[in-house]
């Protein structure tokens, strides 16, 4: 005798979190049941394998059908047909837009196309995340991307708005639209040591300050984009490593200033001149989009790099970029001190994010 | 009474995509009722079009108004080819034709599609103006409430309970009509889908017009079904008990200028009355009703004889002196004719309410049912459907006469169901043979009764149970001694005893005098069809008991198929009931209650499916053991088997005692007296005639132990039978289950409720399917399924499933369809233990969780414990007056009620203010909710209730298909909802197989039961129930078709918790007036 049907619907929509995460982690039915048989539930609850099996199922169909409301959210909390406490609901959510570090680290600056989705399948070989979820979690980013793309007004707010997610979960989505419509090269070897975490810190930094929402909270894509005249001006900077004037007085105001107070001074005296170098040269050349793209590339072998070659401390990178910064101030022939700061404030964050093993 | 009905298309939203090419759709609506229609704009390239029309306005006869349906289509216009329909809505405008419901229909309904489902939104608001128009010939029965609860509503007092109404109508299914096979499917569901509306309306129209008849204003117990027979038709009908209800309200209860709705209660002329100066003035009659709120019936039952005596309240004849009272035993035979007699002048005296006003059962004689094997035939003229009606008159005059069989007069708990294959269709027929206390009916011809009081068992009463009672209606004879002798009776039994003559009985039975008064004689078994009366006394928790059962049925044709049914039916229910009595026995329990015997027509097969609650009653004895007796005693192995089964089964006794908390007191021999000699023989079930059979059976106890019931092993059968009674599995630990409204021995519910709804197919595999195995498939489907409930709720422990109620059908040749819907209620634990057992206390919880329907005073009063109450010297003294001057006690009752009148209402008053004290002291309250509390406010507190479930962004609509919500007060009843879906498919496979389909199908029924009951302005659907899920299949096709029919009651409810009651009691309903009190005093 075998069940050809076996249906439990509440007037309440009865969610399991347990069940919940096994479907959004890929799991297949027997997968889940083989899953659930191990963590012990049959010994609690007294239940049998087919019990399981059939709440499984159960719980399975209903995700399913709720996953279409789960494409837009706000769509979830008018329906009428699942009745759902608005708690429950937050929760669905939250967790069906979560993704993994792993995955997110492999596709995060990636062109979000269909090329990529091809891709999947190594993704989830790589990064064991189960083909489902890769998928799940690629096309989550892809609708958001498409709804957000050009629209007024925060990004992180419009994401938030538009798909009901918390703060946190709205600001990584931000940086993962940001990273995609900009694309920047997040995957080479040497940046592999970055989280997600470093990244979207430094998304964060550059939405805020880089991007035409910077300075004009009216305009379209202006959180998406990176300033256009901002990039143009950048190129303003290279007289500070062009004269070569300019460059030994801003040495020598960061060399005074920090005597004594870093470990690896000597390291860093010899160095400043390349390092300045590094940072404005990435400043300058940002308006080629190759440049763009290659930012964080260029971000680690200028700087850190060579920093972590000669083993500088955190706490004296942290010294030597305030003092970098601010020295610019004392120079008298440097005219674009707002240009500097709206460019080093966001890189010297970033950077120091960055700096790690 | 012509009306005007007003329609407003507002809005839609979430529409489907209908144009391909823009992603968008250009939507319009069609407003239809009866011949007219009207059309809004077309709202170009929207998916959430705003039209906000005109008001549409049909000018209607009322009679159209009950029965066509407000029809809504929602389009999407093609200007080059047809419009394409999107979905539909159907409004029941019903709802809105009685005054004190809702006022306006307004909301989000779901645009639904038979083929479809759900395609998105559409806001409508709906309006009626009726204007007041007395046509005594008219057509309509606007006005009339209806209530699927079949008990008392919650905020109704009852005057009167008129009785039994039924119909039915009938039509062909537009899916056989010949036109079915040009048009669409989804133009034949549609079709059938408008049809059922319309003729459940016109039903709904034609029982109005029986109430008015007999003079009553609402029907209660509404049970409307539909019999789908296929080729011969379509068949709706619909039985329900007619009432006259009074909405309580203080107002109505002060002040004797009120228009009181029980008009007939005013016509009674009280001619006989002893006490003339109380009833001479003319506004005393809507008094003289009201007196009935306050005299508790208690007193009524207290006073009679509590056996066969059947008390009527229509002294109009010459024969009500009281003198007759005190002559006892002689004039009971001829008592008994007189009020049956009154009772038989209804066609049927049946009542389809399981749970009654305190009072009104006054003894339960056990099942009675009636079955009855008919071949369908076309129905040939749809305005005279004699032979359905003949057909039920039939079945319904058998369960009369069973009834009669059993010393009874009505039935009660009483059900009608019927199963159809083909063209054979059984009808079957249940309920519970009862005396009533007649106080409650009111005849509208000739009385033949007279009012009595018998008092050869003073001291004896049947139902009394609160407490505060007895001060208010003290023993003529002696208060004193009767206050004594209270204490250590547990009332509550008077239902359990006999009513049937012991010297004549019916069947065979084993009697015992009453464990709780000692008096009266009791069965050891009892089987109702009805709720545990509130005042019963019940030790331990009860538990769902289930008797399953199949039959194999060779095929056959019309007659010789209809021929082999006949005879396998008597079996079935012998074996059912074999069953039932071991798992009751199994258990430790004496009683079931809320019984339904479900019998299943297949091709090949026929099924037997019955729930029930068994409990522990304190009146009923001790069930004595299982006794297993094998049939060849010689053989060693056979034997050591033998006693090891019996080891098992007695283990499973214990365990099940120990479960259910079932630990009576142990009453020393010589108190209960001897058992009364019966002559003995082997137990069998009486049967009047092959369908039927009277439900109460005596199971034979001769095997020389007395309590112990004997099980025979004789064959391989039976052996199964012993194994199949020890594999059901009891609930988890924390879970219990039931399928009555209320748990026995539960009374601290919580809020949190989870009703649902599910079902399972099973096919059956093999080829060679013999009784045995099919037993067994069927027994572990159910099993499987309660465990699979058990697991899915198991976050909600420690809970009750209530109200489980099983559907059996066989939709095709190996299937099985089994449907279960029930709630599970959170309870608290903890106060569980706490609970004493106090009589006092239990009976205040009963009341709690139950109602306060009659008894406003007497419960308010009763709450607070406070032992003799002022005013009750006064009403002692007039009572011992009354008595000596030989006035019967009802009518003594009512003069005392009316003299002590003003006296109550001062001591009432004075007992509030006591009371707003304490809730000073006690807890801080906010206005409002002393305010929501009190019922003079209830109309100011009404307009405060509805914003206050309207904050959540999509209202929270609770479905349940009890009677009442846990933890909350029920403070409007906005109409009947009704309704019935088709759901088709051809694309099976991609809705998800026929679980995804169905799954769906379920949650979208939901879905618009809820919009619809949001519309109405409400928070709940209490009483709903899912009367048919006919699922249909054709995977090789791709198809599939399902319909469903649900029903239930729309409230506005409050939580109990908002009100912040006493801290000093429990949560409970009846502290609710007291807390009113706070109002009123300050």
């Amino acid at each position: 005798m075998t069940n050809e049907l076996d249906i439990f619907v509440g007037n309440t929509t009865l969610i399991d979190e347990d069940v919940y995460r096994l479907w959004l982690d890929g799991y297949s039915v027997s997968d889940a049941v083989g899953l659930r048989v191990r963590s012990g539930i049959l010994e609690q609850t007294g239940a049998t394998a087919g019990v399981l099996q059939s709440d499984t199922m159960d719980h399975y169909r209903t995700f399913h059908m709720l996953e279409r409301l789960l494409h837009t959210p706000p769509k979830l909390l008018h329906q009428l047909v699942f009745q759902i406490p608005p708690s429950r609901q937050a929760l669905l959510i939250e967790r069906y837009y979560a993704f993994d570090e792993a995955f997110v680290r492999e596709v995060l600056g990636k062109k979000l196309s269909k090329g990529t989705k091809k891709d999947l399948d190594d993704i989830s070989t790589k990064t064991g995340v189960t083909l489902k979820s890769c998928r799940r979690q690629f096309d989550n980013f892809k609708r958001v991307f498409k709804v957000v793309e050009e629209m007024r007004g925060s990004l992180a707010g419009n994401i938030q708005q538009h798909f009901l997610l918390s703060d946190r979960l709205a600001r990584d989505y931000a940086a993962v639209v940001f990273f995609a419509n900009n694309r920047f090269e997040t995957g080479k070897k040497k940046l592999q040591y970055l989280t997600f975490g470093d990244l979207a810190f430094c998304a964060e930094l550059m939405i805020q300050n880089w991007t035409p929402g910077a300075v004009d909270s009216q305009v379209d894509d202006m959180d998406v984009d990176l300033d256009k005249e901002f990039l143009q001006d950048l190129k303003e900077l290279k007289v500070l490593v062009a004269d070569k004037d300019l460059l030994d007085l801003h040495k020598s105001l960061v060399c005074t200033a920090l005597r004594g107070k870093l470990s690896v001074f000597p390291e860093m005296e010899a160095n400043f001149k390349n390092l300045s170098r590094g940072l404005v040269n990435i400043a300058s050349k940002l308006t080629h989009t190759k440049d763009v793209r290659d930012l964080f590339v260029d971000l680690v072998e200028k700087f850190i790099e060579p920093c972590r070659s000669d083993r500088w401390p955190l706490n004296d990178v942290r010294l030597f970029l305030n003092q970098y910064s601010a020295s610019v101030h004392s120079l008298d022939g440097f005219r674009h001190q707002a240009l500097w700061d709206r460019y080093m404030v966001t890189l010297r964050s970033c950077l120091l994010r960055m700096y790690h093993d | 009474m012509p009306g005007k009905l007003k329609v407003k298309i507002v809005a839609g939203r979430h529409l489907p995509v209908m144009d391909r090419a823009s992603d968008l759709t250009d939507a319009f609506v069609e407003v239809k009722f009866g011949n007219m229609t009207f059309k809004t704009d077309v709202y170009h390239k929207s998916l959430n079009p705003q039209w906000n029309s005109e008001w549409f306005k049909f000018e209607v006869d009322d009679e159209d108004l009950q029965d066509e349906p407000l029809q809504i289509t929602v389009l999407d216009h093609d200007t080059y080819s047809a419009n394409d329909a999107i979905g539909k809505v159907y409004i029941d405008i019903d709802p809105l034709l009685y005054s004190e419901a809702a006022t306006v229909i307004s909301g989000w309904f779901p645009i639904y599609d038979t083929i479809h489902g759900i395609r998105g939104e559409i806001n409508v608001v709906v309006k009626v103006d009726l204007f007041n128009d007395l046509n005594r010939f008219r057509q309509s029965s606007c006005g009339v409430k209806f209530f699927c609860t079949t008990s008392i509503p919650k905020c109704y007092r009852a005057v009167i309970i008129h009785g039994f109404v039924e119909e039915l109508v009938v039509n062909e299914d537009p899916e056989y009509q010949w036109i079915d096979r040009i048009r669409t499917p989804r133009a034949s569901n549609e079709a059938r889908q408008r049809l059922i509306s319309l003729m459940s309306g016109e039903l709904q129209r034609k029982i109005g017009l029986k109430v008015l008849e007999m003079r009553g204003n609402a029907v209660v117990g509404y049970l409307q079904c539909f019999d789908l027979e296929g080729e011969s038709g379509l068949v709706v009908r619909a039985i329900g008990t007619a009432c006259t209800l009074d909405k309580l309200s203080s107002t109505a209860a002060f002040l004797p200028a009120c228009n009181s709705p029980s008009k007939e209660m005013k016509e009674i002329p009280f001619n006989e009355d002893p006490n003339p100066n109380t009833h001479s003035s003319g506004p005393s009659t809507p008094l003289k009703n009201q007196t009935y709120s306050f005299s508790p019936s208690k007193s009524y039952s207290r006073q009679s004889s509590s056996s066969d005596t059947d008390l009527s309240l229509t002294p109009k004849t010459g024969m009500g002196s009281g003198s007759a009272g005190k002559e006892g035993g002689p004039f009971k035979a001829l008592l008994r004719q007189q009020t049956q007699s009154a009772l038989e002048q209804r066609e049927f005296p049946f009542f389809t309410l399981t749970a009654f006003p305190p009072g009104f059962l006054v003894h339960v004689g056990g099942v009675v049912s009636a079955r009855s094997v008919k071949l369908l035939d076309r129905i040939h003229n749809p305005d005279e459907p004699e032979t359905r009606d003949a057909w039920w008159a039939e079945i319904r005059q058998e369960i009369k006469s069973h009834a009669k069989a059993l010393g009874c007069h009505a039935v009660v708990g009483y059900s009608e169901s019927t199963s159809i294959c083909e063209e054979v269709c059984i009808l079957s027929a249940s309920g519970t043979a009862a005396v009533l206390n007649p106080r409650f009916l009111q005849d509208g011809t000739v009385e033949g009764c007279l009012e009595q009081r018998l008092s050869w068992q003073p001291g004896f009463f049947s139902i009394g149970s609160e407490k505060g009672e007895v001060d208010f209606f003290p023993q003529s004879q002696d208060s004193s001694s009767l206050l004594g002798q209270e204490e250590n009776l547990p009332a509550g039994c008077g239902f359990c005893h006999i009513p049937y003559d012991e010297l004549n009985m019916p069947f065979p039975a084993h009697l015992t005098y009453c464990y709780s008064c000692r008096k009266q004689k009791v069965p050891d078994v009892l089987f109702t069809t009805i709720d545990l009366p509130t005042d019963a006394t019940v030790i331990g928790k009860g538990c769902l008991i289930q008797a399953r059962l199949c039959r194999l049925k060779k095929k056959a044709q019309a007659e010789a198929n209809a021929t082999a049914i006949s005879n396998l039916l008597p079996f079935m229910e012998y074996e059912v009931h074999t069953q039932l009595m071991n798992k009751l026995k199994l258990k430790g329990m004496n009683a079931l209650f809320g019984l339904r015997i479900q019998i299943t027509v297949g091709e090949n097969m026929l099924m037997g499916l019955a729930s029930a609650t068994g409990v522990y009653l304190t009146a009923l004895p001790t069930p004595g053991g299982i006794q297993i007796a094998g049939k060849t005693p010689n053989d060693g192995s056979y034997e050591q088997h033998i006693s090891h089964m019996q080891k098992k089964i007695n283990d499973t006794i214990a365990k099940n005692k120990e479960l259910y908390e079932i630990n009576p007191p142990e009453i020393p021999e010589e108190i209960i007296g001897s058992p009364i000699p019966e002559p003995r023989q082997r137990s069998r079930l009486l049967r009047s005639q092959s369908e039927s059979s009277d439900e109460v059976i005596e199971l034979d106890l001769s095997h020389g132990k007395k309590d112990a019931f004997v099980l025979e092993i004789d064959d391989t059968d039976a052996m199964e039978d012993v194994h199949s009674l020890l594999t059901d599995v009891p609930p988890p630990s924390g879970f219990y289950s039931c399928n009555t409204e209320i748990m026995p021995g539960i009374n601290n519910w919580t809020s949190e409720i989870q009703m649902f709804t599910s079902v399972r197919v099973s096919r059956l595999s093999n080829i060679n399917l013999t009784n045995q195995t099919l037993n067994k498939n069927f027994n572990d489907l159910c099993e499987n399924l309660l465990k699979s409930l058990y697991f899915k709720l198991r976050s909600m422990i420690p809970c009750c499933l209530c109200h489980v109620n099983f559907t059996v059908s066989l939709p095709e040749d190996e299937l099985i369809q089994v449907t279960v819907t029930a709630v599970a209620i959170t309870f608290d634990k903890h106060q569980a233990v706490q609970t004493t057992k106090t009589h006092v206390e239990k009976s205040l919880q009963r009341a709690s969780t139950d109602n306060e329907e009659l008894l406003q005073f007497p419960l308010e009063l009763c709450t607070d414990s406070l032992g003799p109450h002022p005013f009750s010297p006064a009403k002692e003294h007039l009572e011992s007056a009354s008595s000596n001057s030989g006035i019967p006690a009802a009518q003594r009752a009512t003069s005392i009620d009316y003299s002590s009148f003003a006296d109550r209402c001062n001591s009432w008053i004075e007992l509030i203010k006591l009371k707003a004290q304490t809730i000073r002291r006690g807890s801080i309250k906010t206005t409002v909710s002393v305010e929501k509390a009190s019922p003079l406010t209830e109309g100011h507190f009404r307009q405060r209730s509805a914003p206050a479930c309207a904050n959540s962004t999509v209202g929270v609509v609770k479905m349940t298909p009890l009677s009442f919500i846990p933890g909350a007060k029920i403070t409007k009843y906005l109409g009947i909802i009704n309704m019935f879906f088709i759901r088709e498919t051809t694309s099976l496979r991609e809705e998800g197989g026929v679980s995804g389909f169905l799954h769906a199908f379920i949650a979208e029924v939901f879905a618009m039961v809820r919009a619809h009951v949001a519309a109405l302005g409400g928070n709940a659907v209490v009483s709903y129930i899912m009367k048919q899920c006919v699922f249909m299949e054709n995977p090789n096709k791709n198809q599939a078709q399902c319909l469903i029919n649900v029903s239930g009651d729309a409230v506005i409810f409050v939580r109990e918790s908002e009100l912040e009651i006493m801290s000093t009691q429990q949560p409970i309903a009846s502290c609710q007036p007291a807390c009113g009190g706070g109002e009123i005093a300050t």
